[in-house]
């Protein structure tokens, strides 16, 4: 018996490879078992745990104030919208709301956290196919929305600037301006990404008729956000379940139709367009007022179920809170979006070519340790 | 379908299964025996289509195990959570769904993986995130680990 | 200021040649002697050739990626490639257990040796060659595919899946877009009627080919470009070590010295390919000649010869480059695709063209 514990069994013709845990497609500590006939998948089993933190388990013992840091390192790509989860489900909790004014800045940077990991899954994409130049093109705006962060928030990754009942800190004044020179850096930009990669040959083949995914298995499968939507699906969280005041905003859900990988591509690549609209909806519109509702120093959720979800730049992140009265979580779960993404992995990428599993995956957008947690 | 007309609809097939409404969702509880019929019941029909299986976890209640599944109907955006009581703390086992719910595979590998719950018929269970080696499970709430350190 | 116009490549060359022919009076141990000067001289001009290519690689990515690239060590990072040149001797030349350690060892020495056969019948300049063999381009074109023979050397023996993935997938694409690159260079051999490199560069003395061979020379210079780009393992054909899919491909294992010599290889082959671009379809050391406008052709071969070739040989390396950072690589069957469906048929109805443009006399 291996280390794993597994079986490396193959048929007459098959061999197995391991792609990761490092490995230079993979994202981060993704471990993926290959049985290949030749070039073409056969079967793949993905092998989690590599970055597993016990992120539940440490919630139960922190306070409702603070297991909300901890959920920046889950998708810490959108970390921001994961504290936003958090910060919204201990507010249905304790059945207070958020002011205007925080609701508001919540959203902006919400928007701004999901351009930015667009943009970095954009590069990646062209890194995973091999294009190398585009990431640099991504790391441009990516490091402007990623300043604004840092001025505001004090992070530029891993923000922490919701808390319970609203944000942290009021926004820094050079704020609004930064984001608005921001999204014409951005809007001048999106059809140089389209020259680049979008509408390139070999990109448009390598994407093309690749790693389809059907809308009844997208359902099936719990797949959410882009994955799903790129097959049609409608499943935006923004429009479903509305949350901090996004049913007052105009944008409209992004669907593809095909469900293979470019249609994936093209619903995140029209998504960052929406996602501009909604900010630049909004920045000139921010509220006077407070930006934090009063909340008591210790904040303890009446005893009873609390599900909130959220859309991540990945999918639905659910987070629900089972409280028994006291003042950490009795149990916590986080429905992580790439936890049922990456399991219609096996189903997508069966009977294509290795290169195609690049594809596939890239377009997946996997963060692992949203994965693990 | 509003609540009560989804209660009315599975009262109807199932007697035994009762109901708390306190949360924001309607809850629906039922021995771990008649899971599999209910939800098969749930997702395929016509009226119900409980299509999309959002969140499937496992709470420690010390003296048992409740298995919590949150379904909502893409079709017609209806929501249920059904809750299913494992007595037995020592060996728990439940039917799995997976076979309805493909996203299923993952979840209870999970919650078998930190909970213990052994799924009954599921095709691959073996540990997800720890490794095979594992003493234990993690997510229990008489799980010791000598270097837990709580603050 | 007389005299140094007079010394050219040739010049030092046939004079050490007479040099060594009255010095020593075996005719055979002289032949050997100048060989192995030569040979010295090879290796002296490759390996700052490679520096010079590894750093302008860089330059370029950088160039493209909106970034300085190397600019720390040395004026301008110039030294950047020495230090990673002495990174890699310093380390240890890693043999995986169970890898067949003879071929394993022997696979980069394969590769840069077949290589370095390749430049033998390179015009560098005017009367400038190692060997002026009267089969040129059939030497060049068969010499170069022993290259595939050290590719899947190197992944059969490292006993590693990816190296192997990568062997194969090399091994098939080497072999497919060999008929592309031959046909192309057989367009310029059906023109020139020679396959002697020296001919070759002669005949091009009214007007390089690609300028007086119409547009079924153009066809087949682009169509060279892109075959041999896929030949020598570049991106977007650089399938063999595709990174992201392969991590390294045939050359995963290899460490130290050892994965040097692939590097070594790798960048020579670039150098090789662009020069025999250069060769054929600009003309090589020939400078820029217009028709028999004497006037304009005498101002033109002021400029030394060797730069001539140089700078067309670097032209086409930038473009090779250019490619490397801006495509996406394909898929292994659309590179076959590419070349079966594609580039062949087309060349192949070019070299029709070609010959009756040849026949014909159409060509300027």
């Amino acid at each position: 018996m291996s280390l794993l514990g597994e079986d490396y069994t193959t048929e007459e013709g098959e061999f197995v490879i391991n792609i990761g845990p490092q490995h230079p497609s993979t994202h981060g500590v993704l471990h993926l078992k290959v049985w290949l006939d030749g070039e073409t998948i056969k079967k793949v089993q993905p092998h989690l745990g590599y970055i597993h933190r016990s992120i539940e388990k440490m919630s139960e013992s922190l306070s409702y104030r603070n297991f909300i840091y901890a959920t920046s390192r889950m998708d810490y790509l959108s970390a921001h919208i994961n504290n936003q989860a958090c910060a919204l489900c201990v507010e249905k909790g304790l059945q207070i709301e958020a002011p205007p004014r925080a609701q508001m800045i919540r959203i902006i940077l919400a928007e701004l956290t999901r351009l930015a990991s667009h943009q970095l899954w954009w590069g990646c994409t062209g890194l995973d196919l091999g294009a190398v130049s585009p990431f640099f093109y991504a790391f441009r705006e990516r490091e402007a929305i990623l300043e604004i962060m840092e001025e505001t928030c004090g992070a530029r990754l891993t923000q922490n600037f919701c808390v319970p009942g609203g944000i942290m800190a009021d926004i820094h004044p050079n704020f609004q301006k930064r984001t608005k020179d921001v999204l014409k850096q951005i809007k001048s930009k999106f059809q140089e990404y389209d020259d680049v990669l979008t509408g390139n040959v070999i990109f448009e083949n390598r994407n093309k008729n690749v790693g389809f995914l059907t809308a009844e298995d997208a359902i099936s499968f719990g797949c959410t956000g882009p994955m799903a939507r790129g097959s049609g699906v409608s499943c935006d969280v923004r429009k479903w379940f509305p949350y901090d005041g996004y049913d007052k905003v105009q944008f409209d859900e992004v669907l593809g139709k095909e469900g293979d990988c470019f249609s994936r591509y093209m619903v995140r690549m029209n998504e960052m367009k929406q996602s501009v609209s909604i900010i630049e909806q909004l920045i000139d519109n921010i509220p006077e007022g407070d930006f934090q509702a009063k909340t008591k120093m210790v904040l303890k959720l009446p005893k009873g179920e609390f599900y909130q979800r959220v859309e991540t730049a990945r999918g639905e992140l659910g987070v629900f809170i089972v409280s028994d009265g006291a003042a950490s979580p009795y149990r916590i779960k986080y429905r992580s979006p790439n936890f049922s993404n990456l399991s219609a992995l096996d189903h997508v990428a069966r009977g294509y070519k290795i290169g195609d599993l690049v594809a596939i995956m890239s377009t997946i957008d996997l963060i692992i340790p949203d994965v693990d947690r | 379908m509003t609540n009560e007309e989804l209660k009315q609809y599975i009262s109807a097939l199932f007697p035994t299964v009762t109901y708390d409404e306190t949360g924001e969702f309607l809850n629906i509880l039922i021995a771990s025996t008649e899971l599999k019929p209910l939800i098969k019941t749930l997702r395929y029909e016509d009226d119900l289509k409980f299509n999309f299986l959002f969140c499937l976890t496992c709470i420690d209640w010390k003296t048992n195990l409740m298995m919590v599944y949150h379904l909502i109907s893409k079709t017609h955006k209806h929501i249920v959570v059904i809750k299913a009581k494992i007595a037995d703390v020592v060996k728990p086992e439940i039917e799995t769904v997976c076979d309805i719910y493909q996203t299923a595979n993952f979840h209870e590998r999970e919650v078998y993986d930190l909970f213990g719950v052994n799924f009954k018929n599921h095709p691959d269970m073996r540990r997800l995130l720890l490794d095979e080696s594992w003493e234990g499970y993690p997510l229990r709430k008489n799980y010791v680990d000598e270097n837990m350190i709580t603050i | 200021m007389n005299l140094l116009l007079t010394i050219s490549f040739s010049s030092v060359a046939s004079g050490i040649h007479n040099w060594l022919v009255s010095t020593i009076p075996n005719e055979l141990l002289a032949k050997s002697v100048e060989m192995v000067i030569a040979g010295i001289c090879l290796l002296l001009f490759l390996v700052p050739l490679c520096f010079i290519l590894g750093y302008m690689e860089r330059k370029v990515a950088g160039f493209m990626q909106m970034r300085y690239g190397p600019n720390r060590v040395g004026p301008y990072g110039s030294l950047q490639i020495v230090a990673d040149t002495v990174k890699l001797v310093m380390k240890e030349g890693l043999t995986p257990t169970g890898s067949d350690k003879f071929l394993f060892n022997l696979a980069p020495v394969i590769m840069v040796v077949t290589c370095m056969l390749v430049l033998a019948p390179i015009a560098f300049a005017k009367d400038f060659q190692i060997w002026d063999i009267n089969i040129g381009v059939l030497y060049v074109s068969a010499i170069s595919s022993l290259a595939v023979i050290g590719i899947l050397m190197a992944g059969w023996s490292s006993y590693n899946k990816y190296s192997l993935l990568g062997a194969m997938r090399s091994g098939a694409q080497i072999v497919s877009y060999e008929l592309s690159v031959g046909l192309s260079l057989i367009s310029i051999v059906i023109l020139t009627g020679s396959l002697k490199m020296s001919d070759i560069v002669m005949s091009q003395e009214t007007g390089w080919w690609i300028i007086r061979g119409h547009i079924p020379v153009i066809i087949s210079f682009v169509i060279f470009v892109i075959a041999s780009t896929a030949e020598i393992n570049r991106a977007p054909f650089d399938l063999a070590e595709a990174e992201q899919e392969l991590t390294a491909g045939f050359h995963t294992e290899y460490a130290g010295m050892k994965f040097a010599m692939f590097l070594l290889a790798e960048y020579i082959n670039l150098f090789i390919v662009s020069a025999i671009a250069a060769t054929l379809f600009l003309g090589g050391w020939m400078p820029f000649h217009i028709g028999h406008w004497q006037e304009f052709n005498h101002i033109m071969d002021f400029v030394p010869s060797s730069l001539w070739f140089l700078g067309k040989t670097f032209f086409i390396i930038f473009i090779i480059m250019q490619f490397r950072w801006t495509f996406p690589r394909l898929r292994v069957d659309q590179l076959l695709t590419l070349e079966w469906k594609y580039l062949l048929p087309i060349s192949m109805v070019n070299t029709i063209l070609v010959t009756v443009m040849a026949i014909m006399g159409w060509h300027f």
